[in-house]
């Protein structure tokens, strides 16, 4: 169990208010040390509250968290004070899709990165900036020693998502949280983010649990992918083994909707209807009201999971399903 | 084979079969915009310059390029949202501002936008949004019509006419928009992002209605979005544009096996791979388009282009056929053999 650099057990998620919310439901997930997973799934499914509970974010009044979570060994829902300072930041940091919501716009980048550095690490203001030119450096902004001088309004989309890197990276954290950091950008920017994230995942070795709603992005970052569906994982498996022999039903029904092998013109095979509210705690399988497989059990009780290897799983009646030939 | 059945009041067809239902030509539209990066300076930004392309009658145009090329301008020059500078806009044979008036142009066309909030109005009931184009226009019998579009939209008239936009989904709302452009009778839609904001599963949804219903009402797309395997399976042909300019036109299945543009090539190549043991080595471009204010010279492509020379920052590249009478165009010196490039007529991509 210690290998793992993060495990979650049984976390449920549920939100009070005007209209209860069950975000997460019985959620579990391990990451090793320096791995990438992919946590992979439609609006709503729940990979935002899973990062924000895994760093603590969530309103405190309004949200119900139950059931562990360790990173790197610290039982990350019991911290406070100090020690959650401490772990934010230098065990866990977070990259998000809008930078310009996580970087102060009257700071320059180099002092924003210099004072996180100087918060975590207790180093002089010059050593912090220059830790903060080296990871400009690192991220490859092009001129690093001009743009430490820029205020984020100054610099491109694809700029400012480098920034946030550098930004999250400073401290060498041992958790990178990314949420879908690229979805904003053009495809040609994307595309040079998602590289320069595996690349420096690499080079740092930290354990990154990147968010996506896009399969292709999954395939190019990740080595491991986790679907989520209605606040659970129901499906858990390598990059290959999800794209290659997708179990799931509502995995297969994103791969095809996908496109990328849609023959032109030709009738899509496109998953009926819409998620369900989450406004009950499921006691069924949660996607059977959409799944071409369902069968009368399916909406009697939680499917059971279906693990054919140690990190692989399938939470469906059918795990051994042929793939419909269409 | 398909029938076609077409919506009551469509405008009667003028042109015949092979007069393109619309013909753009030197679509030009510029926005002043203050200071800018040039301080107190009064800036342009050159949105679309020098836009030609046509749609067939029936067929499916699928415009590609990344935000800020200027597809949006584009489209909203098309239907008489926005005025244009320059250029002509001539549907089915008659020119805009000649023979055409907007409000018979707007008949004809109709577009369906990315965000489906903004564009319904929230206190109107869906009943009532879908009709009211068709009543302003004085269509007979606006809300029988609209429900029968909602019914053929899949959005049952006993539980959702009623209901406010706010009360339905992302994919509904989108389906509400699509029956509000129909309700219209066009014979043209614009469709601009008008599934980018949907989830997978729901856009494909969406994008089977929307083939039921051209094949059905015999309509003719254009098709707007940033997600080329959507446009593939869209569209007939696709064009592409990069900071307000046209750079490449084609059939599908022409421009998805061979890319004639450097950046049409680049953006392809840009797209995400699917197969984990062949994943993307190196990113096709470095850095971000530059700002459409203040553009480059010659060719806007050449400040990314590893193929850019003197030619390229000199002379605007024109679009023209790959070869005489060809259907596949392109604007890059590469591809005209008396530009002066010195790979001009060569295969550069091996
Ligand atoms: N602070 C909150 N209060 C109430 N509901 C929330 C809150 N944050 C998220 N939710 C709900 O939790 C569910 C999962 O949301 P989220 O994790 O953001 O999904 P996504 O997979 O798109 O990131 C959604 O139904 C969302 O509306
Ligand atoms: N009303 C406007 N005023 C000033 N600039 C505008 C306006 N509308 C669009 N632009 C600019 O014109 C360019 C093209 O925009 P747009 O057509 O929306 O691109 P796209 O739809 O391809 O993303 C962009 O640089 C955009 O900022
Ligand atoms: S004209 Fe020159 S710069 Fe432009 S795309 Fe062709 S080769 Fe590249
Ligand atoms: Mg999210
Ligand atoms: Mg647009």
């Amino acid at each position: 169990m210690t290998e793992n650099l993060v495990d979650i057990r049984n976390l449920n998620v549920r939100f009070s208010g005007a209209r209860t919310v069950h975000a997460i439901n019985d959620l579990t997930l391990t990451l090793k040390q320096g791995e990438t997973m992919a946590l992979l799934g439609e609006s709503g499914s729940g990979k935002s509250v899973t990062l924000k509970t895994l760093l603590r974010l969530l309103p405190p009044k309004r949200s119900h968290i139950d059931g562990n979570i360790v990173v790197n060994g610290v039982d990350v829902l019991t911290l406070s004070g100090k020690k959650l300072q401490a772990y934010r930041g230098e065990e866990v940091s977070m990259v998000f899709q809008e930078p310009g919501l996580a970087l102060d716009p009257v700071y320059t980048v180099g002092d924003q990165i210099a004072e996180s550095v100087m918060r975590h690490k207790g180093v002089r203001k010059d050593e912090a900036l220059s830790t903060a030119l080296d990871m400009l450096r690192r991220v490859r902004i092009p001129s690093p020693e001009r743009r430490l001088h820029n205020y984020p309004h100054e610099l491109s989309g694809g700029m400012l998502q480098r920034v946030m890197i550098a930004l999250a990276l400073a401290c060498r954290p041992r958790l990178l949280l990314a949420d879908e950091p690229t979805t904003a950008l053009d495809a040609t920017v994307q595309i040079q983010i998602l590289l320069l994230l595996r690349d420096l995942q690499k080079e740092f070795g930290m354990g990154v649990i990147f968010v996506t709603h896009d399969i292709g992005v999954a395939v190019e970052v990740s080595e491991r992918i986790a679907v989520m569906y209605a606040g659970q994982i129901v499906e858990e498996g390598t990059t290959r083994e999800i794209i290659k022999d997708p179990r799931h039903p509502y995995t297969r029904g994103l791969l095809a909707a996908n496109l990328h092998d849609a023959a032109r013109g030709a009738r899509l095979n496109a998953i009926p209807g819409a998620p369900p509210p989450l406004d009950t705690r499921p006691d069924a399988c949660s996607f059977a009201p959409r799944c071409p497989l369902a069968e009368p059990q399916c909406l009697a009780a939680l499917p059971p999971v279906h693990s054919p290897n140690d990190r692989r799983r399938v939470a469906c009646i059918h795990p051994n399903a042929p793939i419909l030939a269409e | 084979m398909s029938k076609t059945e077409t919506l009551a009041d469509t405008q009667p067809d003028k042109g015949g079969p092979a007069q393109p239902l619309l013909i753009v030509r030197n679509l030009q539209k510029y926005f002043p915009v203050r200071g800018g990066i040039f301080g107190g300076k009064k800036a342009v930004v050159q949105a679309v310059d020098g836009v030609s392309f046509e749609v067939k009658k029936g067929e499916t145009l699928g415009i590609v390029g990344e935000s800020g090329c200027g597809k949006s301008t584009t489209a909203r020059l098309l239907i008489g949202l926005l005025d244009k500078d320059k250029g002509e806009i001539i549907y089915d044979g008659q020119d805009l501002g000649g023979t055409l008036s907007l409000r018979e142009l707007r008949r004809g066309v109709q577009m369906v936008f990315q965000d489906s909030y903004a564009s319904l109005n929230p206190r109107l009931t869906i009943e009532a949004s879908i009709a009211f184009g068709a009543r302003i226009q004085g269509l007979s019998d606006p809300v029988g019509r609209a429900r029968k579009l909602m019914e053929r939209v899949g959005l049952a008239p006993d539980r959702f006419a009623q209901r406010y936009p706010h009360e339905v989904s992302g994919g509904q709302r989108q389906r509400i928009n699509i029956a509000r452009a129909l309700a219209m009778s066009p014979r043209l839609v614009v469709l601009d992002e008008a599934v980018s904001a949907l989830d997978k599963s729901v856009e494909a949804q969406v994008l089977n209605l929307l083939a039921d219903l051209r094949r059905e009402f015999g309509l003719t797309y254009i098709f707007i979005s940033h997600d080329l395997n959507v446009v593939r399976y869209i569209s007939d042909r696709i064009l592409v544009m990069y900071l307000g300019e046209v750079v490449e036109i084609a059939p599908v299945d022409d421009i998805w096996t061979s890319q004639a543009h450097p950046y049409t090539r680049s953006l392809f190549s840009a797209m995400p791979s699917m197969d984990p043991d062949n994943r993307t080595k190196e990113p096709p471009l470095a850095g971000d388009p530059p700002n459409p204010i203040n553009p480059p010279s010659g060719c806007r492509f050449h400040t990314r282009c590893r193929f850019s020379e003197d030619v390229c920052k000199a002379k605007v590249p024109l679009l023209h056929p790959l070869t005489a009478g060809s259907d596949h165009l392109a604007a890059c010196h590469l591809h005209d053999i008396s530009s002066g490039h010195s790979k001009a007529g060569k295969d550069v991509f091996e």
